[in-house]
């Protein structure tokens, strides 16, 4: 039987020294999900501009989160991926990806922890409704 | 790196007394159950050792039955007093009993069994007055653990023992966090039966007894040979038991210990959104269990492990298995604070240097505060 809680080296990268971890003061959108007694928490903000031609994208991206290592490096490893995308390629971005793009997960947290591109498309979903 | 290892609760180094009994003993290797002189001489060193134990609880040789650790005695002792008895269908127990009672418990739910788990306080104490109100007439056993392995809290297993006598009902109490570190005498008391395991004292893996009260029955759980008054069948692990009787012998450096857990305790107290979980008082000299506010244990154990320094947390992901603490959840504790838990469990027989104090202090102070920057949850403003 393999370990069930060994994280990646990218794991571990992400998760000791996060990338866009903080807060964006009057952000565009903020997302968040999950709940304290679940224990994993994560809270996205967005500053949305547009780019030359004239498409709305992702300026700037932070992240706070509450949570295991896992939660952690999915949460740095989301805004990477997001910051400079424009809305609708932010949109496609999958749990399954963030995932990949930290070379795996333990199959334990893969349900659990794994809620980045979740919450970004909250922070999207909630853009979209300010919109309107 | 300097490695600190302060999970002794889940497990102990072997003592270098144990050590060097083991290395005197290591060629010992005949069967206690053959009759030519290598297995008497195996079977001379086991008796050594069993009165050793007996007497360090107060009890009859003949009473100490071994086994492979405290799960096999928890087993043994329900499950074999279950059978010995099969008209009585109720089981008394607490809320905070370690898995290898309650998991027992709930497969005899399973099969008909009425299982009553009291409840406890916000320290963890047991509540005596639902004890007693529940025991019926039915009664198999009331099992309550003597320190929990979680958060450290001493039951006060005097009162139980005699609500238990009161009630004519067996009590069986799970020491294995207390045998070897407190004075425990069974007769004083009124301990029917006593699981006790050697590794969390310093002593081999896979050795454990269970304290039978002479005049208990109590079905075997493995049948063969015979061994062990006919209650635990199978080849004795000599060694094992050496080491056992060996480590019972060491000296505890309980009230220095205690003063190191204070210390330990009441600095990281100072850390902002932290807080005790367990009895001030009422509490093992080497555990200290404390959560922080907004953040995830498993994270700040994954920090610290980076540093050398080897705790356990008991909460959501640490484990291979995805349960909140359930000791953490029957104390009560706030939500916010339910997952970023941390247990340290010091050396009873080795004590940190002051300077080693202070690192571990400072390390997890500082670990702390780089998690709940990273944390949506910050305590100042969320505070009630």
């Amino acid at each position: 039987m393999k370990p069930t809680n060994t994280y990646s080296k990218e794991v571990i990268k992400h998760f000791t020294k996060p990338a866009n971890q903080g807060e964006i003061k009057n952000p565009s959108a903020i997302g968040e999900i999950g709940n304290p007694v679940c224990g994993d928490v994560m809270k996205v903000y967005l500053k949305i501009a547009k780019n030359k031609s004239g498409k709305n994208y992702i300026k700037d991206i932070k992240f706070q989160t509450m949570g295991c290592a896992a939660a952690i490096a999915t949460s740095s490893m989301i805004t990477k991926l997001a910051k400079g995308k424009t809305i609708e390629e932010a949109k496609k971005i999958t749990n399954a990806q963030v995932a990949e793009s930290l070379k795996g997960l333990p199959p334990i947290k893969m349900h659990c922890s794994n809620l980045a591109a979740d919450a970004l498309k909250k922070a999207i979903e909630n853009l979209e409704k300010k919109k309107k | 790196m300097e490695k600190l290892y302060l999970d002794n609760a889940a497990t102990t180094p072997l003592a270098k007394e144990v050590v060097q009994e083991l290395n005197k003993k290591i060629s010992l290797f005949g069967n206690p159950s053959s009759r030519h002189v290598l297995g008497r001489e195996a079977k001379i060193e086991i008796e050594k050792a069993r009165e050793k134990i007996a007497k360090s609880i107060n009890a009859k040789p003949e009473e100490i039955i071994f086994t492979s650790g405290a799960t096999e005695s928890n087993n043994l002792a329900i499950k074999g007093l279950a059978e010995a008895n099969p008209t009585k269908k109720q089981i008394i127990t607490s809320e905070i009993e370690h898995p290898s009672i309650l998991e027992v418990c709930k497969n005899l739910g399973k099969r008909g069994y009425q299982i009553d788990k009291i409840s406890v306080d916000s320290e963890g104490i047991i509540n005596l007055k639902e004890l007693k109100d529940k025991i019926s007439k039915d009664a198999l056993l009331v099992s309550v653990m003597h320190v929990n392995n979680e958060i450290g809290t001493i039951q006060p297993i005097e009162e139980i023992a005699k609500i238990c006598k009161e009630k004519n009902v067996p009590f069986h109490t799970d020491a294995v966090q207390s045998f070897g570190k407190l004075k425990i005498d069974v007769q004083k008391i009124g301990i029917n039966l006593l699981s006790a395991s050697g590794h969390k004292l310093n002593a081999l893996k896979g050795i454990g007894f269970l304290y039978v009260k002479r005049g208990m029955n109590i079905e075997p759980q493995l049948n063969g040979g015979g061994q062990e008054n006919n209650l635990r069948s199978g080849t004795e692990n000599v060694l094992g038991i050496i080491s056992l009787a060996k480590a019972i012998e060491l000296k505890r450096e309980s009230e220095k210990v205690e003063k190191s857990r204070d210390k330990i305790i009441n600095k990281l107290l100072e850390i902002s959104g932290s807080k005790l979980n367990g009895s001030k008082e009422k509490r093992i000299y080497n555990n200290i269990n404390i959560s922080f506010y907004g953040i995830e244990g498993e994270s700040l154990q994954m920090f610290l492990d980076e540093e050398g320094i080897f705790i356990s947390t008991s909460s959501a992901c640490a484990s291979n298995k995805l349960a909140k603490s359930h000791v953490l959840k029957a104390i009560g504790i706030d939500k916010m604070y339910l997952n970023g838990s941390i247990r340290i469990t010091l050396d009873t027989l080795k004590l940190l240097t002051t300077k080693q104090e202070d690192f571990i202090i400072k390390k997890i102070k500082e670990n702390v505060e780089k998690l709940q920057k990273i944390s949506p949850f910050k305590f100042q403003e969320d505070k009630k």
